[in-house]
Parts: C-alpha cells; sequence; structure tokens
C-alpha cells in the first residue's frame, strides 16, 4: 500500500540525513522525499511517499517518531487529503508541435514558462498521477528533460500537524 | 534597589571597583549583604546595590566585568562534574587537548586511560551497565572517533546510556579533509539514540545536559557529542541548566490504565502462563517489582541473555534462560504457555527461534517503553507502553485489591508439567572426563565468589556458559554484549564495573579468542590497580565458530583454530599480574579459591578445557522453541 507520511521536524542540520539514513538502514523504500521550512524557522516540514504493508508501515511511523528530530508526524493516507507535485517538462517544440504542446498544456491546466525557438518548458502542478498522464501523453521521443519535486501533502479541513 | 549576587571570587574586585570609579561617581550605594566562602574556595558575596539613576546600567557593567568566562574546555569539564560524572575513560590526541588540559587541572572527574578507545567505549559501558548511571567517553577526532564506534555501537544494541565525546577537526576545517579529520556525526548517527555537533561555546552546556537526558531516560542508549578543537578554546559564560524540556522528546512513563487492566484480567485467568523478561527489566530498574509481581501470582518465569538477574535465578520459579542456548523447561514452558507476559524484552530471533512456530497458543501481553519494539517482530494482543515499574506496580495493586485470583488448580497442574520438563536436567555435563569442562569452571567461580560477583564476558561459547551456569540473584550483576555481539567486550568492561565497585568481585569470564580482541588493556589494569579475575576458557578454538562448523559445515574447521596462541601465564605476568594455568579438573576449585584470596592483584586464569565441548541445549536455525537438540 502507498502511504504518504507528514513529518513536522527540527530544522536542524542533518536531521535529514537521520530520516533518509533510517530508511535505508531498516529497507524501507521511499518513492519521494521533499523537505523545506515552515513559517515558523525553527521547523522543517517533510512529505514522504513510501510503501509497505499495514505492519512496515507501522514500524516506519514509530520508529520516525523515536528520531529525536522529529516532533510530530501524520500518515496523510489515514485520511482526506490532497496531494500536489510540480513537473518541469523540457520539451522539443518545432513545427506543428508547438501548436499541440500549448493545446496539451492548456488541457493540462499547465503554463508554459519558457519558450526558445526549438523548445517549451512546460510547468505542471497536480497529483502525482495526473503527471504521469501528462508525460504519456507527450511522445517520450520528444522529452528533452523532466524534473519532478516529488509529493508535497496536506490534509483536508480543519485538521492540521502543528507542535 | 538591584541585588547583586554570586560573583564568584568578586569581594576584592567589587571593592576595588567601588573605590575606583564608576560606583562612586553614579552616587550608587553598595553594601554588602552577605559573603561566604564556596565550595570551590573562591568567595562569594551578594551585594545590595542601590542608588538613583542609572543604577541598572551599572549593575550590568559591573555583571558583565565580574563574570567570569570559561573555555569550551572548562565548560565542559564543569558540566561533567554537575552531572555527577566520577569517571571517565578516554584517549587524548591532537582535537582533544585543550579538554586535557581542563582535566588537568581539576580532580572531580577522574580520566582513565585506556590503551585503545574501543576499550573506552567498552569500559564506560561495562560502568554503566553495573551501576544504571551513564557512562562517559572522551576520545579525539578521527581514528579516536572510528575506533570508539564498536563500542558505541554495542551500547546502542543493548540501550545502554552512555555519552561519548569525540572531539572533531576547528569548525573552519570541517568538510576539508583535515589531519584526523572524520564525519563523526555521520558515522555514528545509525548506532546513537542521537548524536550533537556543537558549533558555538554558547551552546556547549546545554546540549552536554541534554546528551544526559536523553542517554538515561526513555529507551536509554549512547549519545554522541562532537566538539570542534576552537569550541573548546572559545569562551562563554557558564551556566549548567538545572533541567531540560524538548518538544521533540518526550519519553512516556505511565502506562495506559485501561491496557494494564486488560492486562491484568487476562494474566488471572491464564492456565498455563509464563514472564518473559529482557534487559528493559533491568534497564528500567523494575526488578524488585518484577519478583514481586511473579511472586504474587506463583507464575514461571524466565529471562532473556540481557535480563539476567531481573529475576533471582535461585528462586524456584526461575525456570533459566530462554532461547537459542536457553533450559528446555524455559523453552517448552514458552512454547505451550497460553498467556505470555513479555515485559522488557524485544522477541529478537535468538529467543523467538523461528517466529512462524512462536508460542502458537498464546495470548501475549507486551509491556515495554519503546512503542517501537512493540508488534517488531510477534503480533501482540495487549501492548503497554510505559516504565516497566510503573507499570508493574500498577498491576501488583489490581491484583491486590481485586477479587479474582490465579486458578490455583490450573496453576498447580502447569507446575507438575514443568517440573517433568525440569526433570531432563537439561544443563547436566560429564564430570568424569578427565578434562577441564567450562561448564564445570562457571560452577566453581559461582561458588568461589557466592554467586555475587560482577561477571563480564565476552562473546562466544564462554558467554552461553557464564550465561547457564552462574545463578545471577541481583540486576546489574550480569555484564555482555548480547546484541552486537562484540569479541573484545569483556576485559574493559570488567574495568568499568570494578572502577565503580572498588570492594566487589569483578570476573571477566573469556575466552582465548575474544581476550586477544583487547588484551592492551591488561596495561590499564595495572596502572590503575584493577583486580579484576580473567577466567579464560582456553579451548584453541574458536569454540562457537567451530561448534557450527561441526554441525552445519561437517566439520570443516575454517580459520576457527588458533595455532600461535601466546603463554597467558607469562603474558600476565609481563603486565606485571598475576597468571595462573589450570589443564586438571581437580585444580579448578582450589585455583579458583587462591585467586579470589589475592584482592589486591588481577588474575589471569588460563583454564586449559576440553577443546570439542559444545554449548548444549540448543535449537537449530529455523526450529521452534519445541525443538531443541539436548546433549
Amino acid at each position: 500500500m502507498r502511504h504518504v507520511i507528514s513529518i513536522l521536524m527540527e530544522n536542524e542540520a542533518g536531521a535529514l540525513s537521520r530520516v533518509a539514513g533510517l530508511f535505508s538502514a531498516r529497507g524501507y523504500n521511499i518513492e519521494s522525499l521533499t523537505v523545506a521550512p515552515t513559517e515558523d524557522a525553527s521547523l522543517s516540514r517533510m512529505t514522504i511517499v513510501t510503501r509497505g504493508s499495514e505492519e512496515i508501515i507501522e514500524q516506519i511511523t514509530k520508529q520516525l517518531n523515536k528520531l529525536i528530530d522529529v516532533v510530530k508526524l501524520v500518515d496523510l493516507s489515514e485520511d482526506e487529503h490532497i496531494e500536489r507535485e510540480m513537473a518541469l517538462i523540457k520539451v522539443r517544440a518545432i513545427g506543428e508541435a508547438r501548436e499541440e504542446y500549448k493545446r496539451l498544456a492548456d488541457i493540462f491546466n499547465g503554463r508554459i514558462i519558457d519558450v526558445t525557438e526549438t523548445t517549451y518548458t512546460i510547468e505542471l502542478t497536480d497529483s502525482g498521477d495526473r503527471i504521469v498522464e501528462f508525460l504519456a501523453a507527450i511522445n517520450a521521443d520528444e522529452i528533452i528533460e523532466t524534473v519532478r519535486s516529488g509529493v508535497s501533502g496536506i490534509a483536508r479541513g480543519e485538521k492540521s500537524l502543528h507542535p | 534597589m538591584v541585588q547583586i549576587t554570586r560573583f564568584r571570587g568578586c569581594f576584592y574586585l567589587l571593592r576595588e571597583l567601588y573605590t575606583r570609579n564608576s560606583l562612586r561617581s553614579s552616587k550608587a550605594g553598595m553594601r554588602e549583604k552577605s559573603r561566604f566562602v564556596n565550595a570551590n574556595g573562591s568567595f562569594e558575596s551578594v551585594f545590595n546595590v542601590a542608588g538613583a539613576g542609572n543604577i541598572n546600567r551599572v549593575a550590568i557593567s559591573l555583571k558583565r566585568m565580574l563574570t567570569v568566562e570559561l573555555t569550551g574546555a572548562e565548560i565542559l569539564v564543569r558540566s561533567l562534574k554537575e552531572e555527577g560524572v566520577t569517571h571517565l575513560f578516554g584517549y587524548p590526541g591532537g582535537a582533544v587537548l585543550h579538554i586535557y588540559d581542563a582535566l588537568y587541572q581539576q580532580e572531580d572527574v577522574k580520566h582513565i586511560l585506556v590503551r585503545h578507545e574501543q576499550a573506552a567505549t567498552h569500559a564506560a559501558d561495562g560502568y554503566a551497565r553495573s551501576t544504571g548511571k551513564a557512562g562517559v567517553a572522551l576520545v579525539t577526532s578521527g581514528p579516536g572517533a572510528t575506533n570508539a564506534v564498536t563500542g558505541i555501537a554495542t551500547a546502542y544494541m543493548d540501550s545502554i546510556p552512555m555519552v561519548v565525546i569525540t572531539g572533531q577537526v576547528f569548525t573552519s576545517m570541517i568538510g576539508n579533509d583535515a589531519f584526523q579529520e572524520v564525519d563523526s556525526i555521520g558515522i555514528t548517527r545509525p548506532c546513537v539514540k542521537h548524536n550533537f555537533l556543537v558549533k558555538d561555546v554558547a551552546d556547549l552546556a546545554e546540549t552536554i545536559k541534554k546528551a544526559f537526558y536523553i542517554a538515561t531516560t526513555g529507551r536509554p542508549g549512547p549519545v554522541v557529542i562532537d566538539i570542534p578543537k576552537d569550541v573548546t578554546a572559545n569562551k562563554a559564560e557558564f551556566n549548567y541548566p538545572k533541567t531540560v524540556s524538548m518538544r521533540s522528546y518526550n519519553p512516556v512513563v505511565k502506562g495506559h490504565i485501561g491496557q494494564i487492566k486488560r492486562a491484568v484480567a487476562m494474566m488471572l485467568s491464564a492456565r498455563r502462563p509464563i514472564f518473559y523478561t529482557g534487559g528493559g527489566v533491568v534497564l528500567g530498574r523494575g526488578a524488585a517489582e518484577l519478583t514481586a509481581l511473579a511472586q504474587q501470582l506463583n507464575y514461571p518465569v524466565t529471562n532473556t541473555l540481557m535480563g539476567l538477574g531481573a529475576y533471582p535465578a535461585s528462586d524456584r520459579q526461575f525456570l533459566g534462560m530462554l532461547g537459542m542456548h536457553g533450559t528446555y523447561e524455559a523453552n517448552m514452558t514458552m512454547h505451550h504457555c497460553d498467556v505470555l507476559i513479555a515485559i522488557g524484552a524485544r522477541f529478537d530471533d535468538r529467543v523467538t527461534g523461528n517466529i512462524e512456530k512462536f508460542c502458537p497458543h498464546a495470548k501475549i501481553i507486551h509491556v515495554d517503553i519503546d512503542p517501537s519494539s512493540i508488534s517488531k517482530n510477534v503480533k501482540v494482543d495487549v501492548p503497554i507502553v510505559g516504565s516497566v515499574p510503573d507499570v508493574l506496580q500498577e498491576m501488583i495493586a489490581l491484583i491486590k485489591g481485586g477479587n479474582k485470583k490465579p486458578d490455583e488448580d490450573a496453576i498447580g497442574e502447569w507446575w507438575d508439567q514443568i517440573a517433568e520438563w525440569r526433570s531432563a536436567d537439561c544443563l547436566k555435563y560429564d564430570e568424569e572426563s578427565g578434562k577441564v569442562k567450562p561448564q564445570q569452571v562457571v560452577e566453581s567461580l559461582y561458588r568461589a565468589t557466592h554467586g555475587d560477583a560482577y561477571v563480564c564476558s565476552d562473546v562466544g561459547q564462554h558467554q552461553m556458559w557464564a550465561a547457564q551456569y552462574y545463578k545471577f540473584d541481583k540486576p546489574y550483576r550480569w555484564i555482555n554484549s548480547g546484541g552486537l555481539g562484540t569479541m573484545g567486550f569483556g576485559l574493559p568492561a570488567a574495568m568499568g564495573a570494578q572502577l565503580a565497585h572498588p570492594d566487589a568481585t569483578v570476573a571477566c569470564v573469556t575466552g582465548e579468542g575474544s581476550i586477544q580482541m583487547c588484551i592492551q588493556e591488561l596495561s590499564t589494569c595495572l596502572q590503575y590497580g584493577l583486580p579484576i579475575k580473567i577466567i579464560a576458557l582456553n579451548n584453541r578454538y574458536l569454540g562457537m565458530v567451530r561448534q557450527w562448523q561441526e554441525f552445519f559445515y561437517d566439520g570443516r574447521y575454517a580459520m576457527s583454530y588458533m595455532e600461535a596462541l601466546p603463554d597467558f601465564v607469562k603474558l600476565a605476568e609481563s603486565y606485571g599480574h598475576v597468571g595462573m594455568r589450570i589443564d586438571n579438573p581437580a585444580d579448578v576449585d582450589g585455583a579458583m579459591e587462591e585467586a579470589m584470596k589475592l584482592k589486591n592483584r588481577l588474575v589471569f586464569m588460563d583454564f586449559v578445557t576440553d577443546q570439542e565441548e559444545n554449548v548444549y541445549p540448543m535449537i537449530p536455525a529455523g526450529a521452534g522453541l519445541n525443538e531443541m537438540i539436548l546433549v
């Protein structure tokens, strides 16, 4: 099962490596990991997407909680939540393809943020699935490079994660 | 009026200031309220400073002028003193020279100079295991830190409270591949409870406070503090915090009362119960509560390797150790139980055997301070997160106050069944072989020390024999590397235990393989006059490796034989100790008594034992607890 775990942690040097080290040392897998400071500069918020059985996920959350730098965490996938990921996709855009990519970007609510005579760079912010769909809609040979941010997640409604 | 208080040794300075300038010109009045000599032999005075106008400014500037700033090295040493540290195990080097200079100028914290940094961490560990207090080690940067890692990992696996201070290169040099630089924080991260790099001397005292707090609370463990050399030279005001609180670290103490009630009901309805208890009972200081609870119920008790001593081994209700080399009665009782009460134990693979076959009929209660230990290997029915003595006290009170009592008939039948398993006498061995039997040596040690020694062991067959044949009646007496299985642990751990208990008998049960992994510490023992009794079970084999090769590799003894052993008697003598060689079983008891009489000398007893003796009983890999090999 895929799980999205959101972690509030001390914004200190080495905190990220403690989490990453825990996953590799105990053989858990990380599908994506994002981290940045919050409005409170002493705290960082991390979103980890991982896969595993219920027992494994239970161990992951317990082991994460045991890290001294972890202030609080929640398994977002236990409840209603929103996931967003940003992708930057640079494509070869020559001739008729230029129109085609413009239409495709519009359909997916993407924006073309850089234009040259031969390329477009498209920004897309959506769920991971939608980004995969977008990539599938483009001829793979036309993609010059892709950068994905990894998933950020937040609970719906009043629920929140704070210290 | 402003009161200025507690300025060390400042009376004369204050008077000087007063007569000379600022205080007089500000028309402030200053009256000495009291004066006393503090513990350091310097004056502390309390002044009332009164006056108009800029009196606060005067007070602040006075405070600034009079506040004593200490170097990072001095702050470190003073902080250790504040933590009640009496012994510091270490080895000097470039990055920690300031610290050694500060240590040299005081007498409260005694530094023990080991001969290898691995031994510094093991000795601090042995000190911790024999006292329950945090052990402290100090090593230099680079190789000092990497040598210490084995000892840190050993303590981590067994949840031992320890604070390890590692020197580091100058802050400005970190990351530049400087001489003796290593990423100590990175290297130790997977084997510490937490670690800190101190970059500012102003943070040092608080970091030390946090380190001791983290190391000794909740599920204990080692904490590393990495201190760059410039931080030990820089100055700051010294204020050791009385308490510390961390929003991200709040260990649980009280167990959930609803869960405790459920557990008690389950315990009282049991027909075939057993207590399975581990190192958490010793570390959590719950041995007295465990004994009271088990005796209140008249239920059988088994201990893990780490839990020995938590329940008196000479008591009728004790079934011995369980697991791979546990007793037949302990493992059979486990296998057939209907309620398993696990306390401070972690269902390690050496205990459970094949997890599919583990306790097939049992409802499981698990008390542990660490939530991640619960349902990690075996799914449990009633988990209770809390400190062992707190939870057990609640249980004892609930049972005492309630109406329900254990089913005496069922428990009686259960004890009859256990007696039958016991009659297999699984620890019997051939006493007529004409060879010195390792089991016989441990039994002899037990008698000669009246079961009251601190027994430190290395790792291998001798470790299992010590665990099986020495009956530990008290906690903190059995000191061994259970989780990591670190050869070389025994002798330095014994040094830590002996320094903590100078008048007690400390024995190091070892083998000729293990002892050579930290043999250099015989020199440390000489320097500090540590009268450790080394009981070397010398079978000229790496015994446990040989045993497995005999069982599972058709007797192909690859690299398990040592062809070039030193003469241990002469070796001990060359270090200024007493050496003995015993190769006749009839001489074992006499030699043991003779050695114990040498109260102030280290005695190296080289027992030439039966070469191919195996540790029995044994559960082969992949088998269940009911599938033991008895002989």
